[in-house]
């Protein structure tokens, strides 16, 4: 008999296979953040000292609706294929389901973009020693636009084209987000200090991954039913 | 002991869907629930499975189930499949088999997928998507099947399959409840007509579970 898995690891190895496969689930949002990042100089200028100053806050923008672009499938395929169902009867906790979808869509969608932030900050003259801190800033950052879309994910999982429903539910709730992580990335760049906002941003990160598992999953069960 | 349905009401969109009922299962027995569309069989199963609100008590062997206990207890398999085109057979009943336990190669043999296992799902046809959906319910034991309209879609090799999955089930002391429109080959203990005037009012006929009629 061959060795199962727990749960938990079946589900995100799941995850990750689909995004994988899905052809446009993962890559899109990478491509949009390449595409918006390279767009920039065509709006603001190509002047290097005009393109260090919004390169922080630009990124940081492009990085977040290119995590929104994903976000309205997180729940709804599942719902569909009735797989959510199945779920629900299974031996793991939804709020646990509802953390290790997100958990996939930050590994497919926002983890690339923070790999991928460094070259785009080059490209529009960041600072080199304000790079490191934009990563920073992404990485503590992202996790939680993922896990703050499930909760709008969850509440739109029922409604027919929800997508443009879950982006006004969910851009409002990211701007704390976005200010904190773009103010660390933007303080570097001015040579100012970048600690206290990333920590406030890595906080805030915090409390979202540990309350929007329960929030999506109340969500969820209200409306699969 | 078995399953004990008693007062279970349900209330859809604002409409009355379930009212009141109740009915027992003993340990073997197969129940087969019918009525026209919308008279609420899908429903029932549903309330039975804990998917959706409901009133009135449920009990598996004397124990009035909750959501933990509904976990262990029960297998649902409703008119949805569960399973993702872009994972093959195997990998689909693999997933489930690590949620649930269970093997997943006695499943796919059990409903006739071993050979297709391989086989990306998106390529399967409706019949084959239903037996896989069906697979699921054998990987780990469960006290109380609830099957939606499992015959839809599939062939006669596919429900003789199903029909010994049934029978297996029951032999083993498990109880069933199985909404369908169609003939099934099943001789129920009890057979649950729905009405959809009557707001799903239930009209119980007991009749001795044949177990010769199986074959």
């Amino acid at each position: 008999m061959s060795t199962r898995a727990a749960p938990w690891r079946a589900l995100l190895g799941r995850e990750l296979k689909l995004a994988l496969r899905s052809g446009g689930g993962a890559g899109l949002g990478l491509v949009f953040f390449l595409i918006v990042a390279a767009l920039v100089p065509f709006g603001v200028g190509p002047e290097p000292d005009k393109l260090a100053v919004v390169a922080a806050g630009t990124l940081w923008i492009a990085a977040l609706l290119a995590c929104l672009l994903s976000l309205d499938r997180l729940f709804q395929a599942d719902a569909e294929d009735g797989t959510l169902d199945i779920l629900a009867l299974a031996p793991l906790p939804l709020e646990a389901v509802v953390a290790l979808k997100a958990l996939a869509h930050w590994l497919t969608t926002g983890l690339p973009l923070v790999v991928a932030a460094p070259v785009l900050g080059v490209a529009l003259h960041l600072p080199p020693a304000a790079a490191p801190w934009l990563v920073a800033s992404l990485a503590v950052g992202t996790p939680g636009l993922s896990f703050l879309g499930a909760i709008g994910a969850a509440l739109t999982v029922g409604i027919r084209r929800g997508g443009l429903l879950l982006s006004l539910l969910v851009l409002p709730l990211y701007v704390p987000t976005l200010i904190f992580g773009a103010r660390a990335a933007a303080a570097a760049t001015a040579g100012q200090n970048p600690v206290p906002a990333l920590l406030l941003g890595a906080g805030l990160s915090l409390f979202i991954l540990a309350g929007a598992p329960f929030a999506a999953a109340a969500a969820l069960r209200v409306n699969l039913r | 002991m078995g399953l004990s349905v008693s007062g279970i009401s349900c209330v859809r969109g604002g409409r009355l869907v379930l009212s009141g009922l109740g009915f027992a299962l003993a340990d073997g027995e197969v129940a087969l629930l019918r009525g026209p569309n919308g008279s609420g069989k899908s429903t029932l199963l549903r309330a039975l499975a804990g998917l959706v609100p409901h009133r009135g008590q449920i009990a598996i062997d004397g124990r009035a189930v909750d959501g933990d206990a509904r976990a262990e207890l029960i297998g649902y398999a409703g008119h949805l499949d569960a399973l993702k085109p872009q994972l093959t057979v195997a990998e689909n009943i693999r997933f489930w088999a690590d949620v649930f336990g269970g093997d997943p190669r006695v499943a796919l043999a059990g409903f006739g997928l071993a050979a297709i296992a391989a086989r990306p799902a998106h390529l399967l046809s409706a019949g084959q998507k239903r037996r896989l959906g069906l697979a699921r319910l054998l990987l780990a034991p469960r006290r109380v099947w609830l099957l939606d309209e499992p015959t839809v879609a599939l062939d006669a090799a596919a429900l003789v399959e199903l029909l010994h999955a049934v029978r297996d089930h029951a032999a083993a002391g498990g109880v069933a409840v199985i909404a369908t429109h169609g003939p099934i080959g099943i001789a129920p203990a009890l057979r649950l007509e729905l009405t959809a005037e009557a707001a799903g009012r239930l009209e119980a006929e007991s009749d001795p579970f044949l177990a010769g009629a199986w074959t």
